[in-house]
């Protein structure tokens, strides 16, 4: 992108002043937030900030000693593989064949991005009155075909339970990408290989598919970090981390360890070990899934 | 790059101008004062604090008390450590049982209720209140350091009309676990309903509740009530016990584990589950929506463990007064507490909710005018709390960093319901990462 001429803005100072809402904004509700969680959590402190102990890394010690934690990590691991994977699928599938419906595609397309305009909390209510063992409607369904359906005590079931509530609001979203991404596809491509006789399944994975794969590839980050960040009202309304610790994903348990259970510099550590996992995530994916990605 | 770098630092800097700008002039109190009081109650019971509030409200014009309903328990108390950190606490916090622990801990934020009493000349007699709520809330000394307000105690309900179905006697609820095992039996056993019982509060009411009824230790030095030093020993022969036979139950169907908190409450309520232990406090939630009729009795003990049970313990909240006031609003409070502990408020209060009476005073004033004669129910509670002295294991609980206790507890005995660990193994998991939770507590509050 390179032109001939460059824009040159005389006034030096006015940019600054246009940035400063935004900056204030990012200091007052992120840069000092941050910068409190990350001294916090080399302190032991009780609830009222009476005392304060500087205590090293025993926070993180303390934190990455308990097995409980340790079975977090893997909690939302399996939790961000499981949604990313089922709502990627999902849509992909979904937008494939609204794209095909010709003229009534509307309609389908209002129908299946529906459920992004619910309120996470909303979902979570919804699906709660859906499954709850004591008043569900589908879970009493379930009974009268003989199955057992109890995710306040079966660990398996809440794990399903969540991940298909997260999963059903995310499909959405990721339908929307999707279906943009393939009317970015030209004809021209899709119609010359029809003539040299390919087939629909064998045009959707050797023309549809790899084009779409920066789509894919950025909804895979988006994805990790919903699942890492934005599933808590899901769980929140559905589980509250259980049962026996189950659904208590990393960002659940800040929460928990920190709001409910009142250990601030707990909770500071693991929200620091939070930021630098996610980091670490986005980093592998960009350096090793990225080559893979054609643009 | 020099710009940058002093805009940055007027940003930083700004909050602090513009809260500087906020804060208040010292100016002539101006009557009405203000008294904010934050709960963790809301519904029913939250408008009907709210109600004693507009009556002593409505009774003098010095003061005006502002309940705040904030959520549940845990989010008012969190809520109010906020206020507290900021520098602007409510004057009166509703604080929960599990939360009792971490005021102890922190003396420096409390006011003591006694203290506040003596200092402004208001009758507080603690010789009406009942022991095992005295016990609950006093320090060391014996000196009431939160308002008692409403305290609970876990009871056992039963579908009489499932019961009749089932051919069993609603006269003759059944007394112990093995009665409950029989009679879960012959209901599931009508195809009608999905297990025999359910519990609400599972820790509080088959773990501290448990210990207390078949007088058994939770935890050394009287259940944390005389030292922060206490350990847990819940995983002794005794409890280890319940929590198999109560795995055997769910294994059989004779048992539905409903969740945590008060989720387990529709299982009851829908007709699903016919027998249920819950909070004396859930009776009007129950009359409102059970489409049955149903009963109370005193709670199912192990006759292996006790030969008669010793007696149950409380739960739900009281009210701590927090420092960082001036006299002239401490004065309201008392006035405010004054008129909460009069004997018609109390009575009035427990006949509502279903909370207990407090004092011995408001138990009598009901009984007087009848009240349980038209509901029994409500004496089942304070008749069961009151059955025997209590003893160490039974005055009540104190234990630091509870709110994770709790939940360490909860963890173990879903995994044991489930059938994912044995109970004993699950238990010596549990005590041992309660009481690295304990020992935390006392670093924080040694000081």
């Amino acid at each position: 992108m390179v032109t001939g001429k460059s824009v040159v803005f005389k006034n030096k100072g006015l940019p600054y002043v246009l940035l400063a809402p935004e900056v204030a904004l990012t200091a007052v509700f992120f840069i000092v937030p941050a910068v409190q969680a990350l001294l916090m959590a080399f302190y032991r402190e009780d609830a009222f900030g009476l005392s304060r102990v500087f205590i090293g890394l025993g926070n993180f010690e303390r934190v990455l000693s308990d097995v409980r934690y340790v079975q977090s990590i893997w909690t939302t691991l399996g939790f961000s593989v499981a949604v990313a994977v089922l709502t990627m699928v999902l849509a992909l599938f979904f937008a494939s064949l609204a794209n095909n419906v010709g003229k009534k595609a509307i309609y389908y397309q209002t129908i299946i991005i529906s459920p992004y305009a619910v309120a996470p909390l909303v979902a979570g209510v919804m699906w709660f009155f859906l499954m709850s063992p004591a008043v569900g409607v589908v879970a009493y369904f379930l009974r009268t075909l003989g199955i057992t359906w109890n995710h306040s005590i079966i660990p398996w079931q809440a794990f399903t339970l969540v991940v298909v509530a997260s999963s059903w609001q995310r499909i959405a979203y990721n339908f929307l990408f999707y279906l943009a991404g393939m009317q970015m596809i030209p004809d021209s491509l899709l119609e010359s290989a029809a003539i040299d006789g390919s087939g629909p399944v064998s045009r959707f994975w050797r023309i549809t598919f790899p084009l779409l794969s920066p789509t894919t590839f950025f909804l895979a980050i988006v994805n990790t970090i919903y699942v890492f960040f934005y599933t808590f009202p899901v769980i929140h309304t559905l589980t509250e981390g259980g049962p026996n610790n189950s659904t208590a994903t990393m960002v659940y348990r800040i929460y928990r360890d920190g709001f409910r259970s009142l250990d601030y510099g707990g909770s500071s550590a693991q929200s620091v070990i939070l930021m630098a996992f996610v980091m670490v995530f986005v980093l592998i994916q960009f350096r090793y899934v990225e080559r893979r990605v054609y643009y | 790059m020099r710009k940058i770098a002093l805009l940055v630092c007027v940003v930083l800097l700004l909050p602090s101008f513009l809260f500087a700008a906020g804060e208040p002039e010292e100016v002539e109190p101006e009557f009405p004062l203000e008294i904010e009081m934050w709960i963790g109650l809301g519904g029913a019971l939250g408008e009907e604090i709210e109600r004693m509030a507009a009556d002593f409200n409505a009774m003098q014009d010095e003061y005006l008390v502002n309940v705040v309903e904030q959520g549940d328990y845990a989010e008012a108390m969190t809520s109010a450590i906020a206020a507290y950190r900021a520098g602007n606490p409510p004057h009166i916090l509703q604080v929960y049982d599990v939360g009792t622990g971490t005021m102890h801990g922190n003396p420096e934020v409390v006011y003591p209720v006694y203290q506040l009493m003596e200092d402004y000349d208001r009758p507080f007699d603690t010789d009406d209140v009942l022991d095992q709520v005295t016990a609950y809330y006093s320090d060391l000394d014996g000196n009431m350091l939160s308002f008692p307000f409403n305290s609970s105690t876990p009871i056992f309900y039963y579908n009489v009309d499932a019961f009749r179905e089932a051919g069993l006697d609603p006269n003759d609820p059944p007394e112990t676990w093995h009665d409950i095992e029989e009679y879960a039996e012959a209901l599931v056993g009508t195809g009608n309903y999905t297990a025999g019982f359910t519990f609400q509060w599972p820790s509080w009411t088959n773990m501290e509740n448990f210990s207390a009824w078949h007088d058994i230790p939770m935890g050394t030095l009287a259940n944390g009530l005389d030292g922060w030093g206490t350990e847990f020993v819940y995983n002794i022969p005794e409890h280890v016990h319940h929590m198999e036979a109560l795995a055997d139950f769910a294994d059989r169907g004779l048992f539905q584990y409903g969740g945590r908190g008060g989720d387990a409450g529709p299982l009851f309520t829908a007709g699903d589950v016919p027998m249920y232990i819950a909070s004396s406090a859930a009776y009007a939630g129950i009359a409102e929506s059970a489409d049955f009729e149903f009963n109370a009795s005193f709670l199912p003990y192990w006759p292996e463990i006790i030969d008669s049970p010793q007696n149950s313990i409380i739960g739900g909240g009281s009210l701590w007064v927090m420092e960082g006031h001036s006299d002239i609003e401490y004065e309201g409070v008392a006035e405010f507490f004054e008129y909460l502990s009069s004997t018609e408020v109390q009575a009035s209060w427990h006949q509502f909710s279903g909370y207990l009476p407090i004092t011995d005073s408001a138990w009598e004033l009901t009984r007087e005018q009848g009240f349980y004669d038209e509901i029994p129910i409500h004496n089942t509670a304070i008749e069961q709390i009151t059955l025997s002295e209590p003893t160490d294991n039974s005055r009540g609980i104190r234990f630091g960093n509870y709110v994770q206790g709790r939940s360490v507890i909860l963890d173990a005995m879903e995994a044991i319901f489930a059938g994912d660990a044995g109970a004993q193994e699950a238990l010596d998991e549990a005590v041992q990462r309660g009481n690295a939770l304990l020992r935390e507590f006392e670093e924080t509050v040694a000081r």
